[in-house]
């Protein structure tokens, strides 16, 4: 399955558990911010990629909860120190974090969820059980 | 204690797959006073409510109620007409995906062969500790007395009906 491929798929899922439109949905859309996503509609997402893709998605792994758990080692004055950083990387290979890299605040840990995220964590899932 | 039960009567369970109820509408439920005065319609959230708790036990006994079952979400639900009082409700749900998350159950409202209304729900599981924070305290979770009456329907099935 192509990269392309996933996207579709995973942007058909989008407007379905978000009540999106279908042009609303983009590589770079983050799920919180763009597509108004809520907690729930995580479980939901998370849900519909199983049945869409067939495949098993454990719990923490797409979408981990409470990263920091307020650990003063990861967070200081509302921004994510380098050990908090590498923290973040282990646990969302997936995520893209070259424009979190240059201010990493708290409040802009949500803008790392995004429909790229998805696909490339799809991307991988789909090239282990092949 | 409040008997939030919106089903009268359990009519058919097969586990993991399907579950109906019945509703019959009385004009003596408080919500027809005041919803809306002069013009007795059953409110729509409560028909949802009737068809969760139909399909949420669905969800609840394919894990054997090892796991907390909450309404999570409701993705899609729509009414073609009112239904109102005197008028039996039959809720019918089918589980059309179960994992680790949760369940996806789709359900119809029938009066008679008529569809007057149909949603998808999904329900979550979620740790006793989860549920406060991800949803408050006011959410739907799953209590015994829906148990009860399918624990009665099933009873009152292997009962022959009198002759």
């Amino acid at each position: 399955m192509s990269k392309d491929d996933i996207f579709k798929k995973v942007a058909a899922t989008m407007v379905e558990a978000l009540n999106v439109d279908e042009d609303q949905v983009t590589m770079t859309s983050t799920l919180q911010g763009d597509l108004g996503a809520e907690s729930i509609d995580f479980l939901d997402i998370v849900f519909r990629l199983e049945r869409e893709f067939g495949i098993k998605i454990p719990r923490n792994e797409l979408f981990p909860e409470s990263i920091f758990q307020g650990d003063p080692d990861f967070v200081k004055d509302g921004k994510v120190t380098p050990k908090g950083l590498s923290e973040l990387k282990e646990k969302m290979p997936y995520a893209d974090f070259s424009t979190f890299e240059k201010n990493p605040t708290i409040e802009t840990i949500s803008d790392l969820f995004t429909v790229e995220l998805i696909v490339r964590y799809l991307e991988g899932k789909i090239a282990k059980a092949a | 204690m409040m008997r939030w039960i919106w089903i009268d009567r359990f009519t058919a369970f097969e586990s993991g797959k399907s579950a109906q109820a019945v509703k019959n509408l009385s004009l003596a439920e408080d919500h027809f006073a005041d919803h809306f005065p002069g013009f007795p319609v059953m409110p729509a959230p409560l028909m949802l409510e009737g068809l969760a708790q139909t399909g949420g036990i669905l969800v609840g006994e394919a894990n054997g109620y090892a796991k907390n079952v909450i309404l999570a979400k409701i993705p899609k639900a729509s009414f073609k007409r009112e239904a109102r009082a005197g008028e039996r409700l039959t809720y019918t749900t089918t589980l059309e995906q179960l994992g680790e998350v949760g369940g996806l159950v789709s359900g119809t409202v029938h009066v008679g062969d008529e569809l007057i209304g149909e949603a998808e729900i999904f329900f979550a599981h979620v740790d006793p500790s989860q549920t406060k924070d991800l949803l408050g305290e006011d959410n739907f979770v799953f209590t015994g007395q829906l148990q009860k009456m399918l624990g009665l329907a099933k009873a009152a099935s292997k009962v022959s009906p009198p002759a």
